[in-house]
């Protein structure tokens, strides 16, 4: 049998978990300062910052370890003309959705990537098996009880399937969510490198996007791009990026029709850009590789168009595309900026496309229906944040919507419930818009 | 570094499509030595040539293609009074090759536009893209995260609203450019040595009610349903501004494109462009459409064509009527311009009269 780790042990890899929290490691006595820069080394988070904390001990054995690894600090040069906000790691929440059991591989695979930041699982609460999760991670888990306690188990029933990562929307704390189905992987961009595609959804978050005026060569906050000839200068300065839209190498975000006809089709082509979508332009968002600041437009990310036949494939799913249609409203309504493209992220292949064409395509209908709503919605001066916006969209769907399917009607009110949701368990009320 | 293409002369051979229905439109002051680098890919097909500035000086055509020249006295001679409307010592002055081409599609290039190569080393053939573009559909009404969804390997992601599937008739195909992009003069003293060596391998439809920079360098068009709005504005000698030529061509053929149910798609394929064009007396010549495009932009934006405008030459009056509405105040220049635009009309359809019989299917009105 196994000792358990000693409590020093455990202290140490809570320190290296929390390094973003210490600013002053010099009350540490040395050999427990040597342990916790090993250990943090090993963890691969030895950033500038972090090793300067070490450095400030004054320790002399911290340099000789310094010296003998050969650790040097990379100097960034200073870039006047950049537009990234700074951003702290402790500003993020990773939110996955857990529809399979074993999440080992899936979390090693992206160590590298998520293992600075904090991380929040949702298990399906339909899934029956426990949840495997490597060590390693600072995370937050939630499971079915929890999610009863949180919102009562009347209400906890929208968290099923795809959807239960809403939860983990609603509870997280933090000013930015990047969002991930549990089949994903790194991808390789077309230099063979594998893509952050965390850095890559916060540059977009925090880059200006450009919905009023389209630029042929795509996000000018790139190296070797800029705004084209013809774009007038007082649209260059963008507004805020409050979504960032990702997209999808091997298994493409395909509905099932589409898949069932073209089974061996596989998406290896890598689109080198990011660009704003513009204003007024409606877009199937998927819910598959997303970020987005939730100060800005948490509440509008909702779980709230439910199919009958709703299964545990996206390609039997629309709650994203609804959600998706509801966020680039209301977007566009505030004055805030959508972007898409990079980062990819390798999808794994699975399901029977054929299988789920069986079932009845009320989603297919449905979005003939919604799309020009959405096109046509029109929300008023009044609403300045996302609740409100909701709520207008809730009250349209009802109005406009409501008597075509009892769907829609189902959906407008799961909307209004969602925004008393989230304003009674979802912490402070989202910032008014740009 | 990104290089242009040198060994074209070994690119495979081509099946010229489209070769008795496309005319290659290309302006020129200088020469045409650039032609031996695209011979493969443009020989098949006809060239229209509009010599600018001095009509007495002769522009040597490089051998083996066949081609129609015009110099200003040629414009003069075919077009009367009307000629005032075509710009003079401005590249401009392509448009008139337009108006003249008896063909069903235009392919337009600038002469310091060399053939650009694809991350694989490849040669790119750009016209055969341009044509690839324009024989398949735009998806205006809403956007596909997967970029054009009728290229080889792509398809419409989920949630693409079925009815939308079938898209629209493609008018204006947009290509871009590698190492010198098509910046203004401010950007251009600002960053002198950027180059754009990124090649994005998408083509995608410009969102209907989105305005676009357009740009006249590598661009491609169906005569039929859209050239009457290919009119490139009065620039160069005796205008207040230059360099906004294509810029003006690109707003007005999106509103119309937009109103008569069109699509305009921009992406691939790119081009070298070799040549900077000195940044002092482009900012000279930009000048004033830097403030002026401030008022452009929202007169676009909020142009409404009336429902009876179902023809390009429809459209096109009644954007003239509302420039001279609504921007004469902003510049006698305007004024002028809207003037412009009606006797471009009048020219178009005096040299293009409507075969008996034939309606020119410009989709649905808006």
């Amino acid at each position: 049998m196994r000792t358990p780790p000693c409590l020093l042990s455990l202290t140490l890899d809570s320190a290296v978990l929390n390094l973003s929290n210490i600013t002053d490691l010099s009350p540490l006595p040395d050999h427990i300062l040597i342990e916790l820069f090993l250990r943090t080394l090993r963890a691969g988070k030895l950033t500038e910052r972090v090793l300067k904390l070490f450095i400030a001990t004054g320790k002399d054995e911290v340099f000789s370890l310094i010296q003998a690894l050969n650790i040097q600090v990379t100097v960034n040069p200073v870039l006047p003309t950049s537009k990234c906000l700074p951003i702290k790691d402790d500003e993020i929440d990773i939110v996955i959705g857990a529809l399979n059991f074993d999440l080992t591989s899936f979390m090693n695979v992206w160590r590298p990537i998520f293992s600075r930041f904090h991380l929040t699982i949702v298990k399906d609460p339909d899934l029956k098996e426990e949840l495997k999760i490597p060590e390693g991670f600072n995370l937050d888990v939630y499971k079915e009880p929890d999610i009863d306690r949180v919102v009562g188990t009347s209400t906890s029933i929208i968290f099923s399937g795809y959807a239960c990562r809403y939860f983990g929307y609603l509870v997280s704390r933090k000013k930015y969510i990047i969002s991930m189905d549990d089949d994903c992987l790194p991808a390789k961009d077309n230099k063979g490198f594998l893509v952050d595609a965390v850095a890559q959804h916060i540059t977009n978050l925090t880059t200006p996007a450009t919905p009023f005026f389209f630029n042929t060569l795509y996000d000018h906050f790139t190296e070797g791009a800029d705004f084209v000839r013809g774009y007038p200068f007082s649209l260059r300065n963008g507004v805020t990026c409050a979504l960032s839209c990702g997209l999808w190498h091997n298994l493409a975000d395909f509905d099932a029709p589409t898949q069932a006809l073209k089974p061996e089709e596989r998406n290896s082509l890598y689109v080198d850009a990011v660009l704003t979508v513009p204003a007024r332009t409606l877009m199937p968002i998927s819910g598959i590789n997303i970020a987005f600041n939730r100060d800005l437009v948490g509440p509008a990310l909702l779980p709230c168009f439910r199919l009958a036949t709703e299964g545990k494939f996206r390609w039997e799913t629309m709650e994203d595309i609804w959600s998706g249609m509801c966020v680039k409203v209301i977007c566009d309504h505030l004055g805030l900026g959508v972007k898409t493209g990079l980062p990819y992220v390798w999808r794994n292949d699975r399901g029977d496309a054929i299988a789920s064409l069986r079932k009845e395509w009320e989603g297919v209908k449905m979005m003939e229906e919604a799309v020009p709503f959405f096109q046509s919605v029109r929300l008023p001066q009044e609403a300045t944040t996302a609740e409100d916006c909701v709520i207008e969209v809730a009250n349209a769907v009802k109005e406009k919507l409501g008597s075509k399917d009892p769907v829609f009607a189902h959906t407008a009110k799961a909307m209004l419930d969602w925004v008393k949701l989230w304003k009674s368990v979802g912490g402070s009320s989202s910032s008014p818009g740009a | 570094m990104v290089e242009p293409a040198t060994a074209t002369q070994t690119a495979a051979p081509v099946m010229p499509q489209l070769k008795d229905e496309l005319d290659i439109v290309i302006p020129t002051i200088r020469n045409l030595d650039f032609l031996e680098m695209w011979r493969p890919f443009f020989q098949p097909y006809h060239l229209i040539i509009v010599q600018d500035g001095d009509p007495s000086k002769t522009i040597k055509v490089p051998p083996g293609f066949d081609y129609e020249l015009y110099n200003r006295n040629d414009i003069n001679k075919i077009l009367g009074p009307k000629a005032s409307c075509i710009s003079f010592k401005d590249s401009a002055c392509r448009c008139f090759g337009y108006m003249v081409s008896k063909k069903k599609y235009i392919f337009t290039i600038d002469d310091d536009c060399f053939v650009a190569k694809d991350p694989s080393g490849k040669a790119v053939n750009a016209l055969e893209q341009h044509i690839k573009n324009i024989l398949s559909p735009s998806t205006p009404f809403f956007f596909n995260t997967l970029y054009d969804p009728f290229r080889d390997g792509a398809d419409f992601v989920r949630g693409y609203p079925f009815s939308l599937r079938e898209g629209v008739p493609t008018a204006v195909s947009h290509g871009l450019w590698l190492n010198i992009p098509d910046y203004d003069a401010p950007t251009q003293l600002v960053k002198p040595l950027e180059r754009n060596n990124r090649f994005v391998d998408a083509v995608l439809t410009i969102p209907k009610g989105t305005l676009f920079p357009m740009c006249g360098m590598n661009l491609a068009f169906d005569r039929d349903l859209i050239g009457p709005a290919m009119y490139f504005g009065l620039m160069g000698d005796g205008q207040p501004i230059g360099r906004y030529d294509d810029m003006w061509a690109g707003w007005c053929i999106k509103v119309i494109c937009d109103h008569l149910g069109l699509g305009v798609k921009t992406g691939l394929p790119y081009i070298y462009h070799s040549k900077a064009s000195n940044p002092f007396v482009n900012l000279r010549k930009e000048y004033k459409g830097i403030f002026w495009q401030e008022e452009i932009i929202p007169f676009f934006q909020q142009v409404v064509l009336p429902k009876d405008c179902t023809t390009v030459q429809k459209c096109y009056i009644e954007l003239a009527k509302q420039v001279k509405e609504k921007l004469s105040k902003v510049d006698p220049y305007f004024d002028k311009l809207a003037d412009a635009m009606v006797t471009w009309i009048k020219a178009w359809d005096e040299l293009n009269p409507p075969t008996a019989g034939s309606s020119v299917p410009n989709g649905k009105a808006a």
